[in-house]
């Protein structure tokens, strides 16, 4: 009831902190797909470029996230405002599990349908649009869902360089002992995270090739 | 001569060699079958056509042009392919796949459902099959659709490899018989592989026999079956007797 009453007077800051939540969340997750799908389909097609992509995405995910936020500070256009690094930082994280479902969903195209494509005539592009990106794309959305789920969590982190987002109430309520204050913050971002996934899992069952 | 094989030379990149000296001519209207045990190079030779795979050494005509030099997307289109796996578009009704060709090479819309219909009916399928999806398909009418996609373009020149080897000992027949039928009728320049010398009597006009890369003898049905090559007398061997009454007398 307590914790109710406390959501009724925060609303105004719960929602402009939820947005900006989404708005980290949304513009690092768009840039990872449009960084992270061109590779994933490079690595997919040229498989020398497989393992220095892969690695180099492998590596960032293993720098821990308060770390990377704090190696990004002192770089000049970025660490003037807090939300551009942590756009970037939260891109970067999402970038592997985008490259390595497209990566897996081209591999995983039936050869005989690329080879018969490729036979008849279709150009590597046609392959790719008409074709592979088509059949793939199923898998190259749940790349990008476990992205988005994951960024959710990070995003939170986000908070500790200024860059706001539902993580000023976690950290508030951290400093301050305050359970309600953390709530605050960690149920909108469950909430935010689950209907991510719930929603893109549904795009992701309606396109998956027969 | 529609195709022609020159000195044709094909090595893996790591090394290995598929086929060495190849010198093989197809005639415009034939069916030349390409019979050989798996590793034979028959496959490699066939993909050598639409450069699928581009030759080491040598050179390989169709039309008379060397397929190293011309359009490679241009040469693909103008002839036909189906293989053992279909390879139809599972995201693609029958119809859009038939009409693949057609599509990318910009027909007016009127123009392709015309030639779909058409399509259909040459390769024995209903009408309302068009808008199904291949999975709901069975085996024998995929491969069907697989050859009136290869078809859609009015190619000249038809490239089989092993087609009917997938499906059931009936459904197999009744492909063979069909496509008998329709070469008759359409009298396209077919290579065909496959590794059944029945099929290979049956259906081809020559058989080109290959081992280990190489091309071991090139002979009418009858002639292969008097053969005295020690390898096409082992194939006759091994599919036993009663072969005289499948060969293939069309056109040989």
């Amino acid at each position: 009831m307590n914790l109710l009453h406390f959501f009724w007077q925060n609303h105004d800051q719960i929602v402009e902190l939820t947005l900006e939540h989404l708005w980290l969340v949304g513009v690092s997750t768009l840039l990872a797909v449009l960084v992270g799908i061109p590779l994933g389909i490079i690595s997919a097609h040229w498989p020398v470029w497989n393992k220095p992509v892969l690695g180099t995405a492998n590596i960032i995910q293993t720098i821990p996230s308060l770390a990377l936020f704090g190696f990004l500070l002192p770089v000049p256009w970025l660490g003037d405002r807090a939300d551009r690094l942590a756009i970037l930082a939260l891109t970067l994280y999402a970038l592997l599990p985008v490259i390595r479902n497209t990566y897996t969903g081209i591999r995983g195209v039936d050869a005989a349908v690329v080879e018969a494509g490729r036979g008849m005539g279709l150009t590597d592009g046609q392959l790719l649009f008409q074709v592979e990106l088509p059949l793939a794309v199923s898998v190259i959305l749940s790349g990008v869902r476990v992205a988005v789920v994951v960024s959710v969590g990070l995003a939170t982190i986000a908070a500790a360089i200024g860059a706001g987002g539902l993580g000023e109430f976690i950290f508030r309520g951290l400093a301050m002992v305050n359970n309600q204050l953390i709530l605050a913050g960690a149920i909108p971002a469950a909430i935010l995270a689950l209907s991510a996934d719930f929603g893109l899992g549904w795009l992701e069952k309606r396109l998956r090739p027969r | 001569m529609v195709i022609e094989f020159r000195e044709v030379a094909y090595v893996l990149p790591n090394g290995q060699s598929l086929l060495a000296g190849l010198n093989l001519q197809v005639q415009r209207g034939e069916t030349l079958v390409l019979l050989g045990r798996s590793g034979s190079g028959k496959t490699t030779t066939l993909k050598l056509i639409n450069r699928l795979l581009t030759p080491v050494a040598g050179d390989v005509l169709v039309n008379g042009a060397a397929t190293a030099k011309s359009d490679v997307i241009r040469l693909r289109r103008s002839i036909g392919y189906v293989i053992q796996e279909v390879g139809l578009f599972p995201h693609y009704t029958v119809g859009r796949n038939i009409a693949l060709v057609p599509r990318v090479e910009g027909w007016p819309a009127q123009r392709i459902r015309q030639r779909v219909e058409e399509l259909l009916q040459l390769v024995g399928l209903e009408l309302p099959i068009a808008t199904r999806y291949p999975h709901e398909l069975s085996g024998g009418q995929r491969q069907r659709v697989g050859v009136a996609r290869a078809l859609a373009a009015d190619p000249e020149i038809l490239l089989m490899d092993e087609p009917f080897g997938a499906l059931d000992a009936i459904t197999r027949d009744q492909l063979q018989r069909e496509f008998l039928s329709l070469q008759q009728r359409l009298n396209k320049t077919v290579v065909f592989v496959t590794h059944d010398l029945r099929e290979a009597l049956r259906l081809g006009s020559r058989i080109a026999l290959m081992e280990a890369g190489r091309l071991v003898a090139v002979a009418s049905p009858a002639e292969f079956l008097r053969s005295t090559d020690p390898l096409a007398s082992a194939y006759v061997q091994a599919f036993g007797d009663r072969l005289e009454s499948v060969a293939n007398r069309g056109s040989a």
